[in-house]
């Protein structure tokens, strides 16, 4: 019983991060229609950025805010510098530019950082809680991470329901013609859209780095799990992504604690396959019928 | 020579389409013969990993050039085909032939490839992408799973069978050299590359070819023209797999294992890289591509140690080539390195006054070949062939 | 012109063929004329008067890097210590490493490298079981020396047959298994024993021998897969057995990583990890900035863990071995400090120096192979249990001791053990092994 409780409590953790992952490709699909297979190794080079803050002397939390900020930064600049001019063009092209991507920022991080195990702190305790006299395993950092995914899932909602700002990004995003002529800079909103999924693609990694060792692909597998994760949601809902990354997360810690961690990825395969031939719209989409 | 013949062979050389690769084949293989007896065994070995490489790659260019799919994936049905050949040659004395035990690669992955070709038929752009990337992660995992067959973490070491007498023999007669095992390997490795070039040549200018284009380049014209596209997409995926077994077969017996690290996600990225920087749909360009994967890191790490980077750094500085590459392609020159090559070509010689004999090749003798309206949004996949539009291309 | 040209190319291709088959197919194959350079003869590939060339695979990037790319810096310090006193009958050896990242297919790769350009006259030392298995059956094909692989694996030398230029060095993990087993049924006949093993021959060597002495202790197994980083649901499957004692056979990546998902979960059990998993420094070094001071850094992250030795390492710093490493490192070693992986390198390559001696000044591969297969059981040297090269073996070290470590130093809890693969006995070493004390000069000698 412990076990499975445990085994479980590690799955919901690792499903927030998911959830974060997905959360930020969602982001990005919606805004322009494409899947941005290099934001692991973008997260990564965010996270080595705040270990390079943190063993400089200073705080996690000045860390932290470094790799957001440098998330938000790099995401802007890749969409206006790489991402624009493919933009709008065939899918083919944004697929085989983000991937080359992923080659150059794994390169450059293994150049800059080195390509080597590294402990990375966490912010709270590694300890898990103590019920009566069992301890689960559900550490005060890990509810710092499902409470951060969660704040961040409430404030996108806010911003693209309730400002102006995300009011002009969805118009950016869905109606480019008539939002540019309404006023609406749609190129701007592109940058934005894509910064801010940085910025929460930053966060993801942070979280799976904190209290765990980072390597320059310790994210390689997350593309994959972020990507299921957010096509079991539709790969347009952020509710979805989040609810996809849970699910996703609970089933692989299944996998890999009853059946075998070799299969994990293989879990993961055929939750993809089975709901792109049966759901394709997603789990949680009415079943309508939708182009994959 | 008298004049009825010069045109006979004229008429032969723009219509027998077999019989012209067949030729270019015979010719490739005569640089072959010249190239690997002439260089040292260690270069025979990375010729034999040019080789693979191409042969993976040129079926991968098939499938997204002609196709418009893109996988990720074909690292993963490269280990469909090397594990297939681990199994057929467990021992020094084989249970099966070599020839065999290609043959078997080729057809289990083709079988695989059918599988995952129906899944993918259905899928279009990044969903593709992500389903395949999620094919090239998981796969090495079934080898850890299945440990007892498949030899878990350590994998299956292949045993290549005593190259057969008659073949020293010939060697020995066609060139005065003893033949080396490192230069058997990459013969068998080019005559495969060879053999698996002439078919996908052949057939990416048959009817089944201009299918797959046509479903590329418009869904609802090809269906209009009574072309079902799921069909063309699984038979695209299919003779794709078929190479990638091939591929695989001979990275097996190259390398001497089938091992999942020799499958990760950097193989199948890697064989994207040559693809795209070849430029997608051209045969010549995945061989180019595949020179520059082999060659290019040993260049450029050296120059990484000449410039004062340590060993380690060096040694990343080749993907980051790649990456950058790879990026730059898809932003400057679409249609890929020998692709835009050969569009500069052309519009030079567009540019000549057209003479009587001369003259502007006709297109469609050039395969492939981007259209010369390439335009800088043209997508990388879909570069306009004008086989596919023309009237009364005969084959 | 240029409609001439493209008509009479085939023509040109015929001929051309025609003219390449008559030049050289001058006559039929010579059977018997490809007998040169094997055996006799003063010199072989990579031997001149005054250098020796040899070569070796290393993980110098990637996920197996840490800790083990330190091996041949140890290595190299100490060939440049012996090279500065004259190198070994007056050949100086040189050294070429090539990183493979952990990765068959790249090992392959730079082996053919270090073997058919470089023309290394053996390998000494190439790491890692999955990396190597790639390249052991080119290296006996092209009858290069396989010396000393930096593994446990039975592979290397429990089929001389076979592979009869290949050579173990450290003891194998089918022994180490044995003699942790026999130690815990006899000293701790109640524990429940749980076992986490990585999921390659390393962790199934292990179990073998574990299993001789424990098969009904052990309540509890489970496998990680190298590479996947959340352990959290084995830890959580050990935790669930009711394991009091947890064995692990890992990397010491995954000791940290073990350690730090057990506090997590609230889980101690009593811990011994193998030798390759417990260099306490470099754990600690992955553990120490874990937060609050959860998991107390440097040398002390493996208090209380038992594990086994079969070299003096840096906790014993009065050791005159470790003296003398310690005076290689500050002579000829780059930045850093002497590590147990350095001390490592550092052994291998004293017993490479020491074949080099036995085989005499007319070097050849086979002249080398004999004189291990000869003497090799005989050196004196670092190593705490006798080398057991032989006819009918080339593993290597016979045995090992198992200490408990504490405060950034060892315990003994046994003294020296030897064995062999099987169900050979486990016995206290006779040879006196341990005592041996490096020769003057620290370079060996006949």
């Amino acid at each position: 019983m412990q076990q499975l409780l445990n085994t479980l409590l590690g799955g919901l953790t690792l499903g927030m991060v998911y959830a974060a992952f997905a959360l930020a490709l969602v982001m990005i699909w919606r805004s322009t229609r494409i899947v941005n297979f290099a934001q692991a190794p973008m997260a990564m080079v965010t996270t080595f950025i705040a270990l390079s803050v943190i063993d400089a002397g200073h705080s996690y939390w000045l860390g932290f805010a470094a790799a957001l900020l440098s998330g938000l930064v790099l995401g802007a600049v890749v969409e206006r510098v790489l991402v624009r001019p493919v933009e709008g063009g065939p899918e083919i092209n944004a697929v085989i530019l983000t991937l080359g991507l992923f080659i150059v920022l794994h390169a450059l991080a293994s150049v800059i950082f080195g390509n080597r195990f590294r402990s990375f702190p966490a912010p709270f305790g590694v300890r898990g809680i103590e019920v009566g006299d069992t301890t689960i395993a559900l550490t005060t950092s890990g509810v710092f991470t499902i409470l951060a995914v969660l704040a961040v899932m409430g404030l996108l909602v806010l911003l693209f329901r309730f400002t102006d700002i995300g009011l002009r990004m969805r118009a950016a995003a869905h109606e480019p013609e008539v939002a540019r002529l309404l006023g609406v800079r749609v190129g701007r909103m592109l940058t934005l859209g894509w910064a801010l999924a940085s910025l929460v693609g930053s966060l993801a990694g942070l979280l799976i780095a904190s209290g765990s060792l980072v390597h320059p692909s310790y994210m390689d597998s997350v593309v994959v799990y972020g990507f299921v994760a957010a096509v079991l949601g539709g790969l347009d809902s952020p509710l979805g992504a989040v609810l996809g990354g849970l699910l996703l997360g609970l089933s692989l810690s299944l996998v890999s604690g009853y059946v075998g961690s070799q299969l994990v990825a293989l879990a993961a395969l055929g939750i993809l396959v089975v709901v792109l031939l049966l759901r394709p719209g997603g789990l949680f989409a009415p079943a309508a019928a939708r182009r994959v | 020579m008298p004049a009825p013949t010069r045109t006979a062979a004229l008429t032969w050389w723009r219509h027998s389409l077999l019989g012209r690769h067949l030729l270019v084949a015979a010719l490739g293989l005569l640089v072959v013969v010249a190239v690997l007896e002439s260089v040292s065994d260690f270069r025979n070995v990375q010729l034999a990993s040019m080789a693979y490489l191409g042969i993976a790659a040129g079926g991968l260019t098939v499938l997204t050039g002609l196709n418009g799919q893109l996988s990720l994936g074909h690292g993963a049905l490269m280990a469909v085909g090397a594990y297939t050949t681990a199994l057929c040659l467990p021992g020094p004395d084989a249970v099966v032939p070599l020839p065999v035990a290609v043959l078997a690669s080729v057809l289990v992955t083709l079988l695989v490839g059918a599988l995952v070709g129906v899944a993918a038929a259905r899928l279009h752009g990044p969903y593709l992408a992500g389903a395949t990337l999620a094919l090239a992660v998981a796969v090495p995992g079934l080898a850890l799973f299945f440990e007892e067959r498949l030899g878990g973490e350590q994998g299956l070491r292949v045993a290549l069978p005593e190259i057969p007498a008659w073949v020293l023999d010939l060697a020995f007669f066609v060139t005065g050299q003893e033949l080396t095992r490192s230069r058997y390997v990459a013969y068998l490795g080019w005559l495969t590359l060879l053999v698996t070039f002439v078919l996908l040549a052949n057939l990416s200018r048959s009817r089944v070819g201009r299918r797959w284009r046509a479903v590329r380049d418009g869904e609802v014209a090809a269906e209009l023209a009574g072309i079902r596209l799921g069909q063309a997409r699984v038979s695209a995926f299919v003779v794709s797999a078929a190479a990638a077994g091939a591929a695989g077969a001979m990275m097996a017996i190259s390398v001497r294992l089938a091992a999942p690290s020799g499958f990760t996600l950097t193989l199948s990225l890697t064989l994207l890289t040559a693809v795209v920087l070849g430029g997608l749909g051209s045969l010549a360009g995945a061989l180019v591509g595949a020179a520059l994967l082999t060659f290019l890191p040993q260049l450029v790490t050296r120059i990484g140690t000449d410039a004062g980077l340590s060993d380690i750094q060096a040694a990343e500085l080749s993907p980051l080539v790649y990456g950058l590459v790879m990026v730059l392609v898809v932003l400057l020159a679409p249609a890929g390195l020998v692709g835009t090559l050969r569009l500069a070509l052309l519009r030079r010689r567009a540019r000549r006054p057209a003479s009587p004999v001369a003259g502007i090749p006709d297109p469609r003798h050039i395969p492939d070949s981007p259209g010369p309206s390439d335009s800088p949004g043209r997508p990388a996949g879909q570069t306009h062939d004008p086989a596919t539009t023309s009237k009364g291309h005969t084959s | 012109m240029k409609t001439r040209l493209r008509r009479t190319a085939p023509l040109v291709g015929v001929l051309a063929s025609a003219v390449l088959l008559a030049g050289c197919g001058a006559g039929g194959r010579d059977d018997e004329g490809g007998e040169e350079g094997g055996g006799g003869g003063a010199t072989d590939v990579g031997v001149t008067e005054d250098s020796v060339t040899v070569g070796a695979h290393f993980p110098l990037t990637g996920v197996a890097a840490p800790g083990y790319s330190e091996i041949p810096t140890g290595a190299q310090a100490y060939f440049d210590f012996v090279n500065a006193q004259g190198g070994v009958h007056g050949r100086e050896i040189e050294y070429i490493v090539k990183d493979d990242g952990y990765n068959p297919t790249n090992t392959s790769t730079v082996t053919n490298e270090l073997v058919l350009q470089e023309e290394i006259f053996a390998m000494v030392g190439g790491l890692g079981t999955p990396t190597h298995s790639a390249v052991v059956d080119f290296l006996r094909d092209e009858g290069v020396p396989d010396l000393f692989v930096s593994s446990g694996s039975l592979m290397w030398g429990d089929d001389p047959d076979s592979y009869p230029t290949t050579f173990g060095w450290q003891t194998d993990y089918e022994s180490e298994g044995k003699i942790i087993g026999q130690y815990v049924a006899e000293n701790m006949p109640d524990a429940k024993v749980g076992l986490f093993l990585q999921d390659d021959d390393f962790g199934e060597d292990a179990e073998k021998g574990v299993r001789q002495f424990l098969d009904d202790q052990i309540v509890g197994v489970e496998r990680y897969t190298s590479g996947n980083t959340d352990v959290a649901p084995q830890i959580t499957g050990l935790q669930a057995s009711g394991a009091d004692l947890v064995l692990g056979f890992t990397t010491p990546s995954y000791t940290a990583l073990a350690k730090l998902v057990s506090l997590t979960t609230g889980f101690t059990p009593k811990w011994f990890f193998s030798n390759v998993g417990s260099d306490s420094a470099l754990v600690g070094s992955l553990l120490e900035r874990f937060s609050e001071g959860a998991v107390s850094g440097g040398g002390g992250a493996l208090d209380g863990t038992m594990t086994t030795e079969y070299l003096a390492g840096v906790d014993q710093p009065d050791d005159p071995w470790v003296q003398l490493w310690q005076q290689v490192w500050e002579e000829h070693g780059e930045k850093g400090k002497l590590t147990n992986y350095r001390i490592y390198g550092m052994s291998q390559a004293y017993t490479f120096v020491q074949a080099l001696q036995a085989a005499g000044e007319d070097l050849t591969r086979e002249g080398l192979v004999e004189a291990l297969q000869e003497s090799g059981a005989d050196f004196a040297g670092p190593h705490l249990a006798p080398y057991r090269y032989g006819e009918d073996s080339h593993l290597g070290i016979s045995g090992m001791r198992l200490v408990e470590l504490t405060g950034g130093s060892s315990e003994p809890l046994t003294p020296v053990l030897v064995t062999d693969i099987g169900d050979a006995p486990i016995e206290e070493d006779s040879s006196g092994q341990a005592d041996d004390a490096p020769p003057e000069g620290g370079v060996p000698t006949e």
